[in-house]
């Protein structure tokens, strides 16, 4: 039995090892004097001083952040009241229609999405740029704000929405006092999926971005392209940092508001497509 | 329709909340969903003059170029696959028996939340000729080598990409397996192989299924590391439509590419589907 633990916990480790060590590479190379992610020149802060100067990167990052915000916001609104259509809706068929109709852009590769809301934009004589690439992270956010509410609302109590009815409470009042407090951490939970897909997706932004208009994924890919630039590690630590915040913050909130134990720390994966 | 039948026979308050909550998501529904898709299979079905033809299918399906890259496609994304499937579960494996296995577990997912274009990034430093693998090898005697652009480079960081997708759906699959399960099939004589082999594998295969769907779909779509890593040595489905797309503008072309994407997208989820689901759902 001890031999036994002990093979799987070098194999673990090396698994560890594996995932880990690109990105503590690009973290360790940030701090590099030298220019290339070779070799050891002694320790900088110079690369953090040029991604700081850079204005383009920076106006960049707050359009990212920008468009990260305002399009999980606007999907989560839409999100939840998907959930609440499809939870209230009786017949049978016309649920299972809708749930597959809202899968279909979870489980397209991103690269359809992508070219069809090409075509989609180009068709309707909409120009490229940021309302573009806006709508696009919405439309694909939406879907996965939907999976995150419904089962909450699946979970939720009727008696209290017939006791909230035979008090009288109208149809506003029962969704702001009952239905959305008892949901709302499938909400946030929705709202935090929604921020990571559209801060991590690069494919569908490619896509409908335009010339003007870049976010992060879309800047790195062709700063990528020219060879390696060592602020481009300093930005990977940043960015490491923030995703840290965004895990820690998912975490709590999923677990805390966890009732039952079983579904309290079930992460979803952010968006695998998007290659 | 039928569910605005429905919702003709509902009582006022009902219908005008159901409404109210339609509205909104129907409009995302028809305007991103359903009309994108059509535009898509329209496209693929039209000449650059507006007119309908079937030639774009013609050509994809005359070329040994178009159907040698769809082919290589699909190898790849088999190829990735089963690297990342034989990598994977023995790490949901162990995981599952860890103490703390939450928390572990969310270490296996932490660097999914790290910007995909960064781990791509990331790569190119370590593989690059005058990179950090090529001088680790020197130290061995091993004189530097191209390793990017290459097809093992391309399998290496894909697959790398693809590793906790394949994991966290094995994982759940495995810590929903009753251990008492385990426990009867050890007292009954099997070894701890035969209970791998004859218990916890099978009870887990819905797991495994998960994981093939999650990782091959997004396989056969790959396109930026194919530049970045693989150097366009290597050509998937999603590389073909975003060259027709954005650089030769062939869009009629790209759009046929597209919908035979699709098609392999939904002849994967129906071999991967998870026949005995209604069943377990029941359990929770």
């Amino acid at each position: 039995m001890y031999k036994k633990i002990k093979w799987s916990y070098l194999y673990l480790l090396f698994v560890f090892i594996l995932l880990y060590l690109p990105i503590f590479f690009l973290v360790v190379y940030s701090f590099n004097a030298g220019d290339v992610m070779q070799g050891w020149d002694g320790f900088s802060l110079k690369h953090y001083n040029e991604l700081f100067a850079d204005t383009r990167i920076l106006e960049i990052i707050v359009n990212t952040f920008l468009i990260a915000l305002l399009s999980s916001l606007l999907a989560t609104v839409i999100g939840t009241a998907g959930a609440l259509y499809i939870y209230n809706q009786t017949n049978a068929l016309t649920k299972n229609i809708f749930l597959s109709l809202n899968n279909i852009l979870l489980v397209s590769p991103d690269v359809i999405i992508g070219a069809s809301f090409l075509i989609l934009f180009t068709v309707v004589g909409f120009s490229l740029g940021f309302v573009s690439v806006l709508l696009a992270h919405i439309a694909f956010s939406i879907p996965i704000v939907v999976l995150m509410v419904l089962p909450r609302l699946q979970e939720m109590n009727q008696s209290l929405v017939i006791a909230a009815k035979d008090l009288g409470a109208g149809n506003w009042q029962m969704l702001s006092r009952v239905i959305l407090p008892v949901i709302s951490p499938g909400i946030l939970a929705g709202f935090f999926m929604a921020l990571t897909y559209s801060l991590d997706d690069f494919a569908v932004t490619f896509f409908v971005t335009g010339n003007g208009f870049s976010t992060l994924s879309v800047e790195i890919y062709s700063r990528a392209r020219q060879g390696v630039s060592l602020e481009i590690n300093a930005l990977s630590a940043m960015m490491f940092l923030v995703s840290l915040a965004l895990v820690f913050i998912y975490y709590v909130i999923s677990t805390r508001f966890a009732k039952s134990k079983k579904r309290g720390t079930r992460l979803v994966l952010p968006a695998s497509e998007g290659l | 329709m039928h569910a605005w039948r429905v919702m003709m026979m509902m009582p006022r308050s009902k219908k005008q909340r159901q409404l109210f909550y339609l509205v909104p998501y129907g409009a995302w529904l028809l305007l991103f969903v359903i009309v994108p898709l059509c535009l898509l299979v329209v496209q693929s079905l039209m000449t650059q003059n507006g007119h309908f033809t079937l030639n774009n299918y013609a050509i994809y399906f005359s070329s040994g170029t178009y159907l040698r890259m769809t082919f290589n496609s699909v190898w790849f994304a088999f190829l990735i696959t089963i690297i990342t499937l034989i990598i994977s579960y023995p790490t949901a494996y162990f995981l599952n028996q860890l103490k703390q296995k939450q928390f572990w577990l969310l270490l296996i997912i932490l660097p999914t939340w790290i910007n995909l274009l960064l781990k791509t990034y990331a790569f190119i430093g370590l593989l690059s000729k005058t990179g950090s693998v090529n001088t680790f090898l020197n130290l061995w005697g091993i004189a530097p080598k191209q390793l990017l652009f290459s097809d093992w480079s391309f399998l290496l960081v894909a697959a790398y990409i693809e590793i906790p997708f394949m994991i966290l759906p094995i994982f759940n699959s495995l810590a929903e397996i009753n251990p008492r399960l385990e426990q009867a099939s050890r007292d009954l004589g099997a070894n701890k192989w035969q209970t791998l082999r004859y218990v916890t594998v099978p009870l887990s295969m819905t797991g495994v299924k998960a994981g093939i769907q999650a990782v091959f779909i997004p396989s056969l779509s790959l396109f930026m590391i194919t530049r970045l890593i693989g150097g366009n040595r290597v050509i998937t489905l999603g590389t073909a439509i975003e060259e027709h797309f954005l650089v030769t503008q062939n869009w009629h072309l790209g759009s046929t590419i597209g919908v035979i994407l699709i098609i392999a997208m939904v002849i994967t989820m129906s071999i991967t589907r998870d026949r005995v689901r209604k069943h377990s759902r029941k359990r929770g």
